[in-house]
């Protein structure tokens, strides 16, 4: 087991099941092609069902692909069963084994690749000082609290120093404050020991929060790859811009292009905005607008009339109407803001370089 | 779609685990040679003669008016045992669970009469039943002066077997009844149902499959069952005891083959009908757990009828084992109630000890063989994929819906001469190592199912953990799997081991003058009528029994991973 990083490569993978159902064969994964560099945290996001655990379970081995290969580092590694590939896996569940406690939980990896027993007392040591669970060792699992198994969990992995650290929703088990904290300190984690790590979550601020890159997925196909900032500023489709924090879309024609901007009609307003996928000239488009990059205003570009206004603490909530369409507006900080009422005519104020149109 | 590289990638993993492999090798083997064999050789005995294919034998045996009649003694004995057997499984169900029980006694004497059937040996209630009704019994002669009395025939086995089956029916409704969620009856006695109203239209209609289930699964086994019939029977002859006699008394093997046919099919398709609809749709009804505790029923008019009845049948089956030890003491059954111990003194200085020993040997080396076999089926089965586990799983269940004596004779028709008369592996057949092979298939099924059971109740990524950590499957079964289904394992070897050292049906038919078996003493005294020394037998084989499941459930108690685990059925 080296301690060498290694990185992923899916080459063209696709994974075929049988509907149990209409016994008819789909794709779960289809000709999804990635690289994952040595180093990097990358997390695979999409809805359930998108075929994210399955990519990570053909990396770990639980499944073999219909069709592709997958390398870890140079090797091709389709035949090996999971117990021969440089991985190591944190569950869902935890999967920790009942009948053990920490330290033999921890150790157990070790034990089974004969290691001297000295140095797998040092490496458990070590490790679960990382986790901060020093004077743990001989508590059994269900003993411990939920954030306190996953971090068993963790450290069983990482002891293994494997190539590539697989994560499986890791933190679904957990209440919502604990799943915070946990994921700042698996980033941390993983930044100090500087491992590969391929994290699947249906969760956008927990991929936002810990990523180098997002891997979006949906319907077993690879939507769009890039860092945090990417996905959420420069989305590629109107599926990501719909996954990746709130969208509103508002139906829009392209009149003219230049390099990646696009002058668009909407509302009888003629305006120009950003265009970088290239929408061609004449086609339709839509316009997006995140929730919090719009305002409710006396004088700003598209009128509208307010239908929901509500009180939320941090942000003043509201639905507004144009023709058929609603757009959410969260305006934060109201403190000292008009606050329009239901019913109130006004218009919705956004600034032309922060939007965008897909097609 | 190309599903091709899958398939291939599955098998270059699943060769790379020898373990595994050769592991599903030997069950394969074992269970084609030791179940499948045996009775595709009664098949091929009663349709191919003389190097063709022929109905004659099949002819010949369908116009016997000796068959026509077991034939149908068979079906309505298992009409009645299996309709009774479930009326009062539901009854001890429903006041077990329902009916607000005051005395604690009650409880400790449901449990006594559900656990007494299991570890006792099949035919020590037909023994008691004739002790107390025949015509020397205590109670129709001394007590009641009547000379003439004839427990024999078709209802001293249809009381004798509803006797023996219902617990189980009782311990599979208990469970079912355990699933109803009460707010549903709450809900209906809300809405101005009376109290048999609800019974009648909501609990009855959700437990109707699985009371269907109950009955077939009783019905299956008063078919098979042989040593009941075979010494209560008197006349009344069903398909077992006529195959046996086929064999013992006519020296017609062929005959008694195409019988054999006939009672595996009449098994075999119930058993599928049980298995493939009934308890599917049994799950399908009744998938919800019970959210909150029950309003039990506090109601004198309905606790002291229903508790009553239920006293009355749990003391009758309580009196009926307590004659086994008492028929070894008294002097002569009928005559003499002096006590003595001369039954006792009698058995051991004839073949007791060297039937002991036998049967306790064999059994012990039965026992690990099956609970470790049945484990490791039940592990291949629900979490592995690989190709003959479809072929494992039905045999290893199947092997619950062949009758003992059906087995038996398919062993005499495939071993005796050799695999297929060729001569290979004769050695096999009269030795011990046969016996040991029944007891381990005869056991195999109840163990399976509960190793089954007990694993589904484990996460799969546990186990996958474990793997993904670099453990091969072996490393997998023993560090992992087993660990957790401990109690589960415990209680296999200990229900194997009952299980052989009570069996009988089959063994009765293997069985060489080399080894003595408690069971077939037990068997040989009572027809002789004997009734002393077989009592004697059956006492010392009960207190065995008993005494090992005690012992189990105690250490279970203490050292288990779960609470106390009721030894599986």
């Amino acid at each position: 087991m080296g301690k060498e990083k290694k990185g992923v490569r899916l080459d063209h993978i696709s994974k075929i099941y049988q509907d149990p159902k209409t016994g008819k064969d789909f794709y779960a994964v289809q000709d999804t092609t990635l690289d994952i560099e040595p180093g990097t945290f990358v997390t695979l996001l999409g809805p359930s069902g998108c075929g994210k655990t399955t990519t990570l379970r053909m990396i770990a081995g639980f499944e073999s692909p219909d069709e592709g290969e997958i390398y870890l580092g140079q090797e091709a590694i389709n035949a090996l069963t999971p117990n021969k590939r440089d991985t190591a896996m944190v569950f869902q569940s935890y999967a920790l084994l009942p009948h053990y406690n920490v330290y033999d939980n921890v150790a157990y990896g070790l034990k089974i690749r004969k290691l001297p027993k000295a140095e797998i007392r040092r490496k458990v040591t070590d490790i679960l000082k990382l986790v901060e669970l020093e004077g743990m060792e001989s508590r059994m699992t269900n003993q411990l609290s939920g954030g306190q198994q996953q971090r068993v969990a963790l450290a069983r992995a990482l002891v293994l120093e494997p190539g590539v650290l697989l994560f499986d929703e890791p933190l679904s088990n957990l209440d919502a404050k604990l799943r915070v904290t946990m994921r700042t300190e698996i980033r941390k984690i993983q930044q100090k020991v500087g491992i590969t790590a391929v994290y699947v979550t249906h969760d956008q601020s927990e991929a936002m929060s810990i990523s180098d890159k997002i891997i979006i997925m949906s319907k077993g196909k690879v939507e769009q790859v890039g860092t945090p900032q990417e996905v959420y500023y420069r989305p590629n489709s109107r599926f990501v811009a719909d996954f990746i924090g709130e969208a509103n879309f508002l139906d829009t024609k392209v009149e003219k292009v230049f390099d990646d901007k696009a002058q668009i009609t909407i509302s009888g307003q003629t305006m120009t905005v950003n265009n970088y996928i290239g929408v061609k000239e004449g086609e339709a488009a839509s316009l997006v607008l995140r929730p919090e990059a719009v305002a409710l205003s006396d004088q700003g570009q598209l009128p509208c009339e307010v239908i929901l206004s509500t009180f939320m603490g941090s942000y003043q909530y509201y639905h507004a109407r144009i023709g058929d369409v609603i757009v959410q507006i969260t305006d934060y900080n109201p403190v000292n803001k008009k606050i329009y009422a239901v019913g109130d005519k006004a218009s919705l104020a956004f600034d032309t370089n922060g939007v965008y149109i897909l097609p | 779609m190309a599903k091709s590289q899958n398939a291939r990638l599955e098998r270059q993993k699943f060769y790379s685990d020898p373990i595994l492999v050769s592991m599903i090798v030997v069950l394969i083997v074992f269970l084609s040679l030791f179940i499948l064999y045996p009775l595709l050789m009664l098949l091929i005995d009663s349709i191919y003669t003389e190097g063709k294919v022929t109905l004659d034998v099949f002819r010949r045996v369908l116009s016997l008016d000796r068959f026509k009649r077991a034939f149908t003694n068979t079906l309505v004995l298992g009409f009645i045992v299996g309709i009774a057997s479930t009326l009062i499984g539901l009854l001890f169900a429903y006041v077990e669970v329902y009916v607000k029980v005051r005395t604690k006694i009650l409880e400790k004497l449901f449990a006594v009469v559900s656990m007494l059937p299991v570890v006792s040996p099949p035919f020590v209630l037909s023994l008691s039943m004739i002790m107390l009704f025949g015509r020397s019994g205590l109670i129709t002669r001394t007590l009641l002066h009547i000379y003439d009395s004839n427990v024999y025939g078709l209802k001293g086995i249809a009381i004798v077997q509803t006797l023996t089956f219902f617990p189980v029916c009782y311990l599979m409704i208990k469970g079912l009844l355990k699933n109803i969620d009460p707010s549903l009856e709450e809900a209906t006695r809300d809405m101005g149902a009376t109290r048999w109203k609800v019974f009648t239209s909501v609990t009855l209609p959700l437990l109707i499959p699985g009371l269907g289930n109950a009955f077939l699964v009783t019905f299956i086994e008063s078919v098979a069952d042989f040593a009941n019939p075979m010494m209560i029977g008197g006349s009344y002859d069903t398909l077992a005891t006529t195959i046996y006699l086929q064999v013992t008394g006519a020296f017609d093997s062929t005959g008694a083959a195409a019988m054999s046919v006939v009672l595996l099919s009449l098994t075999v398709i119930l058993f599928l009908i049980q298995k493939y609809y009934l308890e599917q749709k049994t799950a399908a009804t009744l998938t919800g757990k019970a959210s909150r505790a029950r309003m039990l029923i506090t109601d004198v008019s309905v606790t002291r009828p229903l508790t009553i009845f239920c006293i009355i049948i749990a003391a009758f089956v309580i009196l009926m084992y307590i004659m086994v030890p008492f028929g070894a003491l008294f002097t002569l059954w009928g005559r003499n109630y002096s006590l003595s111990l001369k039954w006792f003194q009698y058995m051991f200085k004839t073949s007791g000890l060297r039937a002991f020993r036998d049967s306790i040997v064999l059994s012990l080396i039965a026992a690990p063989i099956t609970a470790l076999l049945s484990m490791v089926i039940a592990y291949l089965v629900v979490k592995r994929k690989f190709k003959a586990k479809g072929f494992i799983e039905f045999v290893s269940m199947l092997a619950m819906a062949v009758p003992g004596t059906v087995l038996g004779i398919g062993y005499i028709r495939g071993y005796a001469n050799g695999l297929f008369r060729t001569g290979i592996m004769q050695g096999l057949y009269g030795t011990g190592l046969i016996l040991i092979i029944v007891f381990v298939v005869r056991s195999l099924p109840t163990g399976t199912r509960s190793g089954i059971s007990a694993l589904r109740q484990i996460d799969k990524s546990i186990e996958e953990s474990a793997y993904d950590m670099g453990a091969n499957s072996l490393k997998v079964f023993t560090s992992v799997t087993l660990p957790l289904i401990k109690d589960s394992f415990f209680s296999g070897l200990v229900t194997a081991f009952v299980r052989s050292i009570t069996a009988i049906s089959a063994v009765i038919l293997l069985v060489t003058p080399q080894y003595l078996l408690i069971t077939t003493q037990i068997n040989e005294q009572a027809e002789k009528g004997n009734y002393g020394v077989a009592c004697a037998y059956a006492t010392v084989l009960i207190v065995i029994t008993y005494g090992l499941v005690l012992i189990m459930n105690g250490l279970i108690r203490i050292f288990g991973t779960s609470r106390k685990t009721k030894i599986s059925e």
